[in-house]
């Protein structure tokens, strides 16, 4: 089973998803911060492919996004970098990005290379959903990697209805109308959110993501879902001075602390 | 045949590439677009307004001294006569409207040159909407007059401060907004590009330029066609209002200059379909300048209004199936033409519009060739431009 899957089965709430941009701050610290994640207890990570025109991002990803590549990441580098983080962690990666340095890596050498770095799924946000069942689902499943979609507040019933069916993991629940970094999380909206998702008969495992930078929030978060997703935050965690190991645990353990 | 499909798409190029934020607005624009600026009332008010409003129609001017220096007839459509100086009017009208009938408040719009800008908040204050115009810094030093305008015409304008702060960038924040802002904004795009259904919308809404052409060439000559149709492509909306009614002729060969920059074989050019490859920008499948690793790369034209990587995905259609004859003018190449119409006919260009000149300089015409130029817009905002180089 797919290690998404082996996760949620396992573990039915307060799942903690970080992401971070990969060649961000320092173009070699891609499997400290894999490493330090999973050893500082994150159940899940999503690793950015940086891209020069981040449209569903905030200032804090999209200058994150620009420092990695000046510091010369590209796909192929990620995946170079990736070669042996199976032999370290084992915890599910996934692989974010938009979808045009991924059409020009090649769709097809994309989702073997994810496969042989033991990638376990992809968010691909502007990659459309009939053109993926269309075009690209054989070669995913086919590469053990699962796709995850998207679902805002403003996604209508139905629409929730066929998300929901081509899901073979979680939904990302995106928190508010926003970009990535908007401040905050609302529960009013959640609550209203999450009983139209009830309402559509959503069955899949569901985490959210956007607006969520702390303990609190986090926690707030998971009451409406089985975990949430950490990315800004995180970015801002790792900008600052000082020991990037350090700042990794010290984040997390604020998160994860009883 | 050379007609969007009914996925949004001119053959592998177009789609609506979008994140699921915006799936709810693009979604309602798909399903609502047509019904509502195919019914007799949304085309009364709207022919109405470019009657008394942009003054339309413009004339098609038969330029005897230009025809006799290139020994052809040419005709010039007088895009550079509307209300604000430009063919953006014509789309801001229509957009405008529908954005009426769909109960928007507020309105959304990136600009480059500042033309789409000020053809935005024009329509705005008419229809007092709220306006927010998304510009990039370094064009908002480049276009000051422009920031300027559109602030008297009540709109905020917006600084987009990422990326290469160009029209790019002011398109990525102008997405980011409307990601923001997903029930009372309406997002007015400047051109025929963006996710489906904008490409075939704002030609819809342009295409009253072949229209007219095609009424105005038939009264003056009683000629039902001409030989040629030549325009400038940054998005590529006002060439496809002049194509518009003449792809399925056969016989009318079509023209589109693109920014060649300093030369297509120099790192400062504009020229999408020349050095591009097919990838994904703003929502679009369609030919981009970019990095072999997928980042888009920043264009450069002298001229702001074409100074964009991408190109709207119906002319990469356009330029595989060879309907339209893509050609590349430099800089130079578009000043020249420029100080050439103003000397020849008393008529400044945009420097944009200079670029379809410039084709005079490029092509040979038979004599009784009738070669319609469009001059998409006049050349005030350029002078600044055209009289530091002319000192050179
Ligand atoms: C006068 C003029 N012509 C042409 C353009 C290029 O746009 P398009 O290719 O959509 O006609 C612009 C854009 O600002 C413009 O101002």
């Amino acid at each position: 089973m797919n290690r998404i899957n082996q996760l949620l089965n396992n573990k039915k709430e307060n799942i903690l998803s970080v992401y971070f941009t990969a060649g961000y701050p320092e173009l070699e610290n891609t499997e400290t911060i894999i490493v330090e994640l999973e050893k500082a207890g994150v159940d899940l990570i999503e690793i950015g492919i940086p891209f020069s025109d981040p449209l569903a991002d905030g200032p804090v990803i999209q200058q994150s996004s620009e420092k990695a590549l000046a510091n010369g990441i590209t796909l192929s580098k990620i995946f170079e970098q990736l070669k042996n983080i199976r032999s370290k962690v084992s915890i599910p990666l996934i692989l974010m990005g938009y979808l045009n340095p991924v059409m020009q890596y090649g769709i097809e050498n994309f989702c073997r290379m994810a496969a042989q770095s033991g990638i376990d799924g992809t968010i691909l946000p502007d990659l459309p959903l009939d053109i993926y069942e269309k075009e690209y689902k054989e070669l995913f499943r086919a590469n053990g990697l699962s796709n995850i979609l998207l679902i805002t507040p403003q996604t209508a019933i139905e629409r929730l209805k066929i998300i929901d069916k081509a899901t073979d993991s979680f939904i990302y629940m995106v928190s508010s109308a926003s970009t990535t970094g908007t401040k905050g999380i609302s529960s009013d909206i959640l609550q209203t959110f999450t009983e139209k998702i009830h309402k559509a008969g959503v069955q899949s495992p569901r985490l959210i993501g956007f607006g969520i930078s702390d303990k609190e929030s986090f926690q707030n978060a998971c009451r409406f879902a089985n975990g949430a997703i950490i990315g800004t935050a995180f970015i801002k965690a790792l900008s600052k001075k000082g020991d990037i190991k350090e700042n990794i645990h010290q984040f997390v353990n604020k998160i994860i602390e009883s | 045949m050379y007609q969007v499909n009914e996925e949004g798409f001119y053959g592998q190029y177009g789609g609506a590439f979008i994140p699921e934020m915006l799936y709810p607005n693009v979604e309602e624009l798909r399903n609502n677009y047509l019904n509502i600026i195919e019914t007799e009332k949304f085309q009364k008010e709207f022919k109405q307004l470019l009657k008394d409003y942009v003054g339309r129609p413009n004339p098609l001017y038969y330029a005897k001294r230009l025809s006799e220096k290139y020994n052809c007839q040419i005709y010039l459509k007088r895009e550079d006569l509307n209300h604000t100086g430009s063919h953006k009017i014509n789309n801001t009208i229509g957009q405008i409207l529908l954005a009426k009938h769909l109960g928007k408040k507020r309105i959304i719009a990136e600009t480059g040159a500042g033309q789409h800008g000020v053809a935005t908040a024009t329509v705005c204050a008419l229809m007092d909407m709220q306006c927010v115009v998304y510009m990039g810094a370094v064009d908002m030093e480049r276009q000051a007059p422009n920031v300027e305008r559109m602030k008297m015409l009540g709109a905020e304008v917006r600084a987009a401060q990422s990326g290469s702060k160009t029209l790019k960038d002011a398109t990525n924040e102008a997405i980011r907004d409307w990601i923001n802002n997903p029930e009372d904004t309406y997002y007015l795009i400047g051109s025929v590009v963006g996710p489906h259904p904008y490409p075939d919308m704002v030609a819809r809404f342009q295409s009253v330029i072949s229209e007219e052409i095609k009424f105005q060439l038939n009264q003056q000559t009683g000629k039902k066609n001409p030989d040629y149709v030549i325009a400038c492509v940054g998005g590529g909306s006002n060439a496809m209002g002049a194509f518009y009614h003449f792809l399925e002729e056969k016989k009318v060969k079509l023209i589109a200059t693109e920014a060649a920059g300093m030369g297509i074989d120099t790192d400062e050019t504009a020229a999408s379909l020349k050095v591009g490859s097919p990838g994904i920008i703003h929502g679009s499948r369609t030919y981009l300048m970019q990095t072999p690793d997928g980042q888009i790369i920043e264009p450069y034209s002298i001229s702001a209004g074409l100074d964009y990587p991408g190109i709207g995905p119906v002319h990469a259609y356009l330029n595989d199936t060879k309907r339209v004859e893509y050609l590349s003018v430099t800089d130079d190449e578009a000043l020249q033409a420029g100080y050439m119409l103003t000397k020849t006919e008393g008529i400044i260009p945009a420097l944009e519009s200079a670029h379809a000149v410039a084709v005079l300089q490029k092509k040979i015409f038979k004599d009784n060739d009738i070669v319609v130029i469009n001059i998409s817009g006049r050349g005030d905002k350029d002078l600044a431009t055209y009289i530091k180089k002319m000192k050179k």
